[in-house]
């Protein structure tokens, strides 16, 4: 049997853009699960009495705090955007190449857009 | 011999995920409208947003849809990346505790009589 090149080395492998978009889509899936127990604790804390509300708003508002919220903010924007067009593609809407790399683009810019827009708020 | 860790009822799990995909895509968006609007800077102005009963029950129910989706998701991510029969099924155990764990906590927090009084 011809040896035949394999490439398992991560950073050898070159996705093409409708690849980044899924394997995205299941990362920030999973970020977003890691996250649901310490939004369950900061909503926990900041209800708990005033002490634990100004608590919450330190975290927050540490720099450390509001990278957490821009990464959490990319990934739920990406997962929503990505997941939406997964729907859609279910629903074999957008299935030609053409489209799906359009459509791949289109995921990208608006999750960098809001990512963007937040990160305005967030540190202005 | 039946895989250990898989559960072999796919398609059911697949439009479980697909069902509260569309849930939290109008659900999450709605929410995080009507949080980002008021954006408290006080105990007591925090709190009363979450006065209204109708609200807390959409929280907890998005929630609910929530963790069904993650385990849907958490489930896919295992079976492709997690070999051993064991240690998936200890991880999807860890998730599955972490996620129903949160909801408990979610409902006790928001039902909390001593925060709303009981309704």
């Amino acid at each position: 049997m011809p040896q035949r090149p394999v490439y398992l080395n991560l950073l050898r492998i070159r996705l093409p853009l409708t690849g980044w978009v899924s394997i995205l889509h299941r990362l920030s899936g999973g970020l977003l699960f890691l996250a649901v127990p310490f939004g369950v604790l900061g909503l926990s804390q900041s209800l708990s009495d005033e002490a634990g509300f100004r608590r919450v708003a330190e975290w927050i508002g540490h720099p450390l705090g509001k990278l957490f919220l821009l990464i959490l903010t990319w990934a739920f924007a990406h997962h929503l955007f990505a997941g939406l067009r997964h729907l859609a593609l279910d629903a074999h809407w957008g299935l030609d190449l053409r489209q799906a790399r359009r459509s791949s683009i289109a995921v990208l810019l608006a999750s960098a857009l809001v990512t963007l827009l937040f990160a305005g708020k967030l540190f202005t | 011999m039946k895989s250990a860790s898989g559960s072999h009822t796919g398609t059911g799990v697949w439009l479980l995920q697909r069902a509260t995909a569309l849930l939290l895509a109008l659900a999450l968006p709605g929410l995080g409208v009507y949080f980002l609007a008021a954006r408290p800077t006080d105990y007591p102005g925090w709190q009363s947003l979450f006065e209204p009963l109708g609200l807390r029950v959409l929280m907890l129910l998005t929630v609910a849809a929530l963790t069904l989706h993650a385990w849907a998701g958490m489930r896919d991510i295992l079976m492709d990346y997690v070999r051993p029969t064991g240690l998936r099924l200890v991880l999807l155990l860890a998730v599955i505790v972490t996620l129903a764990g949160s909801v408990a906590w979610l409902a006790a927090i928001l039902f909390n009589p001593a925060l709303w009084g009981v309704t």
